[in-house]
């Protein structure tokens, strides 16, 4: 019997544990089911779906950079239908929270991914992955435009009542302003954060490394970026924040969590260590029970700036 | 798939920069097939951060092989390993060769480090009653790895060993060794020679699987980061570490 309650809730989402896999980093369960057993963790983020499938960049796609990493995938997934079709029966095996990130190219494509999805019992919430490119505004990011995350929270909020999570992009510069819109429009929670805008060259051909010329920068590199970015939601938003950025062991969950995270997601280290997740959730426990921490939830915004 | 913690039996210098490493693994060892391959983490720090594929180089009883130069922070860290350290090593990952069907010849050929996964391979084909013919290039003498190999041919970009040439006009001078046998090819090396194969496969109707490369991040399919084009679909990569590393050479755009 676990002696700590390590549950924690994320607005209307309830979890048995704060800590999920990031979107991305898990591909649709299968891989990962080989080195975790699923039903320990607090939950699985989806690789982004679009309404249709996406064949992504070509290589090359990622390239490594001093305590990080490049990639620029393209959002390559097999679409909403052979998802709940070839990867929803898969999950469903499992007790573990599923949450559907989606990806579009408009705002009607948002919705309509929802609406699909939204009737799927096992799926537990949404995650909106707003650094896409919006065609019709000339490929720039929703990211980056406030009216659009606004649009996006409302008009995806009124086709689903399962809680909603809008994924902010650190590429802004107040992050807090998106967090607010997110919250006046009805959504629940916003993860953050997701990749920061990088590059990297070849000194010799004076070629960029990767095909896509930019990609999104995660790994132990972002840390202090993202524990910044949530600290600055806290301090401002009454929104449950997921912390997301960096994360490689117990340590760093607290710390996450202290900033003002609800819970946490693990992205780039899966790919390391496929086991961190288990071996992390040991660490949690041992910390909250050497410090007596009888709800780690408690820890959630617990910074003490004086 | 697992991830395990094997200690370093011993570090081999083979000269011009390139080292094999032998550890003892039983688990992997006992698992794993020519071709497939091993992501390790070479630091348990944050420098260099992702794991490294190599290939399988050879297994004997226990032990495991990788072959590698040093390149980069990575390989340079590796070559420093010394008798008793652990790695921390995933795999065995994707798919390895075919070689225990019907063909009564196998040809490898080889480039510069492309030599690694053969040794291996090798071993097994003589268990499975196969001939060996070994063709291999490199740019200069220096990069010809021969380690390993049988019943050897070889050829250098500039001529210092060998044929004068790339290690597939090597094996058009050599063609009538192709012809009367039930052949099969295994290719392993840079892209540029595995394009010029495959044009020399699909001209003269030979058999081939080639172990192809791609940077990666994971290994086993989670992070997308490896695709290769596939000749068949092309609504949809396949995945080198997952798919591959080894596909048969009609199978993928190189
Ligand atoms: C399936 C697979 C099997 C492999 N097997 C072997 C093997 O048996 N022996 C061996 O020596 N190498 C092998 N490689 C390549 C090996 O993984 C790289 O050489 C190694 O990652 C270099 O690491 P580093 O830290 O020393 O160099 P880095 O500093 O990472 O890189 C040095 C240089 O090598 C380039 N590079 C890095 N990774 C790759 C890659 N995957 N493919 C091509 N170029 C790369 C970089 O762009 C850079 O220019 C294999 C790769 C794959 C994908
Ligand atoms: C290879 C890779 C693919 C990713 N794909 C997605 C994606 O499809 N959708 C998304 O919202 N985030 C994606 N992300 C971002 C991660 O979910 C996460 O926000 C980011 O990597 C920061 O966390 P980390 O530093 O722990 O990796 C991806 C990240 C990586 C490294
Ligand atoms: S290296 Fe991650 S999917 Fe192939």
């Amino acid at each position: 019997m676990n002696k700590v309650d390590l549950s924690v809730s994320v607005g209307p989402l309830k979890l048995r544990n704060p800590i999920l896999l990031a979107s991305g980093t898990v591909g649709y369960g299968n891989e990962m089911s080989e080195h975790i057993d699923l039903n320990k963790i607090g939950g699985i983020v989806t690789k982004s779906l679009s309404l249709k499938p996406r064949k992504g960049n070509p290589p090359q796609r990622i390239v490594e950079t001093p305590a990080g990493m490049l990639n620029a995938i393209g959002l390559a997934n097999v679409g909403v239908e052979v998802f709940l079709k070839e990867k929803i029966p898969f999950l469903k095996k499992f007790d573990v929270p599923l949450i559907c990130n989606i990806a579009a190219s408009t705002i009607e494509e948002y919705i309509e991914c929802t609406k699909i999805l939204t009737e799927e019992r096992s799926i537990s919430a949404f995650e909106i992955n707003v650094s896409c490119p919006n065609v019709k505004e000339g490929g720039l990011q929703f990211g980056n435009d406030i009216s659009a995350v606004g649009k996006i929270t409302a008009k995806v909020k009124a086709v689903t009542n399962k809680p909603l999570i809008i994924k902010l992009s650190p590429n802004v510069s107040y992050i807090s302003d998106f967090a607010k819109v997110v919250k006046d429009e009805g959504g629940d929670a916003v993860s953050a954060i997701n990749t920061l805008v990088g590059t990297s060259f070849n000194i010799f051909t004076r070629r960029p490394k990767i095909y896509n010329v930019t990609g999104g920068l995660s790994g132990p590199a972002i840390k202090p970026v993202a524990l910044a970015k949530v600290l600055e939601i806290n301090q401002r938003v009454p929104i449950p924040v997921i912390g997301i950025g960096g994360i490689m062991n117990w340590q760093d969950v607290i710390e996450f969590m202290i900033a003002g995270s609800s819970a946490i997601q693990l992205g780039t280290v899966n790919f390391i260590n496929p086991k961190a997740s288990e071996e992390i959730l040991k660490g949690l426990e041992e910390y909250c029970i050497k410090y007596n921490v009888k709800k780690i939830s408690e820890l959630t915004g617990s910074l003490k700036l004086k | 798939m697992l991830t395990t913690e094997a200690p370093v039996a011993k570090t081999i210098e083979l000269g011009n920069n390139i080292y094999l490493l032998k550890i003892l693994s039983p688990n992997i060892a006992s698992n794993i097939k020519p071709g497939q391959f091993l992501n390790v983490r070479v630091s348990e720090t944050y420098y260099p951060l992702l794991r490294r594929p190599f290939s399988v180089c050879d297994v004997t009883g226990d032990h495991i092989f990788i072959m590698f130069n040093v390149l980069g922070e990575g390989t340079k860290i590796l070559a420093h390993k010394h008798k008793g350290q652990t790695i921390d090593i995933l795999g065995p990952l994707g798919n390895g060769f075919t070689y225990a069907d019907d063909f009564e010849t196998a040809v490898i050929v080889a480039g510069g480090l492309g030599a690694a996964p053969f040794p291996y391979l090798i071993r097994e084909l003589k268990r499975n009653k196969k001939n060996i013919i070994s063709f291999v290039g490199g740019k200069t003498e220096s990069d010809v790895i021969t380690y390993g190999m049988e019943n050897i041919f070889i050829s250098t970009d500039d001529g210092s060993l060998g044929l004068k040439g790339t290690v597939v006009n090597l094996l058009n001078r050599n063609i009538n060794l192709l012809k009367n046998e039930k052949v099969k090819i295994f290719s392993c090396g840079p892209n540029a020679m595995l394009r010029a194969l495959k044009e020399f496969c699909l001209k003269n109707n030979l058999e081939c699987e080639v172990s192809t490369e791609c940077a990666m991040a994971c290994g086993f399919g989670i992070c997308q980061g490896c695709p290769i084009e596939s000749t068949h679909n092309h609504e949809k990569y396949l995945l080198v570490c997952k798919d591959g590393p080894v596909f048969n050479v009609k199978d993928v755009e190189i």
